[in-house]
């Protein structure tokens, strides 16, 4: 009953933070058509920035607040030089492809600068390394208040989406574009506005990450491959999708690390794969 | 030659074939393979764990097989399936691969990596330059045979290929697992290297990348633009990446963003775009 419990824990928290993970990129992917391969560098960008201000004796929790802004920052800029040239010089189908290809070379630019500050040995610091009892099983409050950050972030930009009015255009940009810009949404702003938003998202659940694992700068890959995952799981540009996908697929990492660590990657290959062949649409694509 | 010379010759032609293999399927169907190191991987492997029984030649003409035979399977399953989906699903295929092999090694054999024979490095640069050979034949063949027509109409128009008759899946796929045989042949010859391998090693994704970044540089329009491209990042990979790796890196993504953003067509799309110009000026004159 006590594993039982800590895998559905271990799992809510991973499936939270891929949940973050996967709308950032469904944020990209979805609406600013970027398969932004580098989305993990964001997240690794997140976690170091959160560990070089620990060193400087300042709270994680803080760090949430003050990373942020800055990647969000760095997110926009990219999309307003890269990207906006290379939609202006590759028409309807290549665009894809080649913002593929562009965000490969931006993720070895990114990972190999934070290699040169942080060089590549694991980092990590101590955060409310206590524990609490509850229903019997022990927990470790740090993981609860990492669960907690998650929760709250990811049903909280589901709202963000679904309720204001820049999520409104949002939406309506990424069901077509063309109709939302004769309506008045500035089409060129909100796709930046969505890349900038999924580096945010990254950071942020790069911030968490950190309070709880150890981190290197090698890190961001398997983040991206499991966003990735998760957001054709839960059907390509659909946001719901990506909320329920990413708690799937934490709950069915936790449980499977449990039996046998190693397969974890392997397992969630497997889940795909099978999803692609019997409904490649995802659980709730259009 | 001396044997710096033959070293380096040799991973130049293994990038030419690389990259070579890479355009021959990805720039007429239009679908960006990133599995190029899974192939490269198995032919690795197949050394590793056949390179005390049998000869060289063979060796490459075994993993040859092997990497077609598995691009074969994934093809039937990914070809089907959007472009982006597929390039996903070929990146994603050498993390699977990867994992796989460490968690049955670990668990049945007990090791985490193996030795693999040595062959002097004469013979490797010889038995690299006859693929490459080879390839550029086939290449050159498949450009002009009915085969290859269906390719180029395929990545046209899928559709329309369809209709006038063309099995469009069995064609993708075919190109696919050829262009994957000359991928796990370079591996199993390059596998002597190394005397030692492991999963990470073997089944290292940048390997992927190179091929590309190579043929995107170079231009993918002409069969000259990917040897273009692997010959100048092999020479420069020769020259960076013991000193400085993360320069290096540095260096390789800037111009992989670079080329795309500025140079569409590669270094050969520029060539052709100034001798153009060269010969409309001299008319005008």
């Amino acid at each position: 009953m006590t594993t039982l419990l800590n895998i559905i824990i271990g799992g809510l928290i991973m499936g939270g933070i891929y949940a973050i993970i996967s709308m950032g990129l469904s944020m990209q992917y979805g609406v600013a058509r970027i398969l932004n391969v580098s989305h993990g560098e964001f997240i690794m960008l997140g976690a170091f920035l959160t560990w070089t201000l620990s060193q400087a004796g300042i709270s994680p929790l803080l760090s949430l607040v003050i990373v942020s802004p800055p990647l969000f920052l760095i997110g926009f800029i990219i999309h307003r030089t890269a990207f906006k040239r290379l939609s202006s010089i590759s028409g309807g189908g290549a665009f894809e492809g080649n913002a593929m290809l562009v965000s490969f070379g931006l993720m070895f630019i990114l990972q190999n600068v934070a290699m040169i500050i942080w060089g590549s040995s694991p980092q990590g610091y101590q955060f409310l390394v206590k524990s609490v009892t509850l229903g019997g099983a022990t927990f470790a409050v740090n993981r609860l208040v990492v669960l907690l950050f998650a929760l709250v972030i990811s049903i909280g930009f589901y709202f963000f989406l679904s309720r204001s009015r820049i999520g409104k255009s949002i939406r309506a940009a990424s069901q077509d574009p063309i109709a939302a810009g004769l309506m008045g949404v500035k089409i060129n702003r909100v796709m930046a506005l969505c890349f900038a938003i999924g580096a945010l998202l990254a950071g942020l659940a790069g911030v968490l990450l950190s309070m709880i694992y150890q981190i290197n700068t090698a890190m961001g890959m398997s983040y991206t491959v499991i966003a990735i995952i998760v957001v054709v799981l839960g059907g390509l540009g659909s946001i719901p999708g990506s909320l329920i996908g990413g708690f799937i697929l934490g709950l069915v990492g936790s449980a499977v690390s449990y039996i046998e660590p190693s397969l974890q990657l392997v397992a969630y290959y497997v889940i795909i794969m099978l999803l692609l062949l019997v409904r490649p649409k995802g659980l709730l694509g259009r | 030659m001396s044997q710096y010379t033959v070293v380096l010759l040799s991973s130049i032609i293994m990038y030419i074939v690389l990259a070579v293999s890479w355009t021959m399927f990805s720039a007429p169907t239009g679908y960006v393979s990133l599995a190029t190191a899974a192939f490269f991987g198995a032919g690795i492997y197949t050394t590793a764990f056949l390179g005390e029984f049998i000869p060289l030649p063979l060796l490459m003409l075994v993993g040859g097989i092997v990497s077609f035979v598995l691009a074969f399977l994934v093809g039937a399953i990914t070809l089907r399936l959007r472009g982006v989906y597929f390039t996903i699903f070929t990146f994603g295929l050498v993390e699977l691969l990867k994992n796989l092999v460490l968690w049955f090694e670990i668990k049945f054999t007990h090791v985490r990596g193996r030795f693999v024979v040595s062959i002097d490095h004469t013979t490797v640069f010889w038995s690299l330059l006859v693929l490459l050979a080879l390839l550029l034949v086939a290449v050159a063949l498949i450009k002009r045979s009915r085969f290859g027509r269906a390719l180029q109409a395929v990545g046209e128009s899928e559709d329309a290929a369809a209709h006038i008759g063309v099995n469009t899946t069995l064609v993708k796929v075919t190109a696919f697992a050829v262009s994957a045989f000359a991928a796990g042949a370079a591996g199993a010859a390059m596998a002597t290297r190394w005397s030692y391998i492991d999963p990470g090693i073997a089944f290292n994704s940048l390997m992927s990348f190179m091929p590309v970044l190579m043929a995107i540089f170079g231009g993918m329009r002409k069969t000259a633009g990917p040897v273009i491209g692997a010959i100048l990042f092999a020479y420069l990979e020769e020259l960076l990446i013991t000193r400085f790796p993360s320069l290096y890196m540095i260096i390789f993504g800037a111009i992989m963003v670079g080329v795309i953003l500025f140079l569409p067509d590669g270094i050969m799309g520029l060539v052709t775009k100034l001798t153009r110009r060269g010969a409309k000026t001299l008319e005008h004159s």
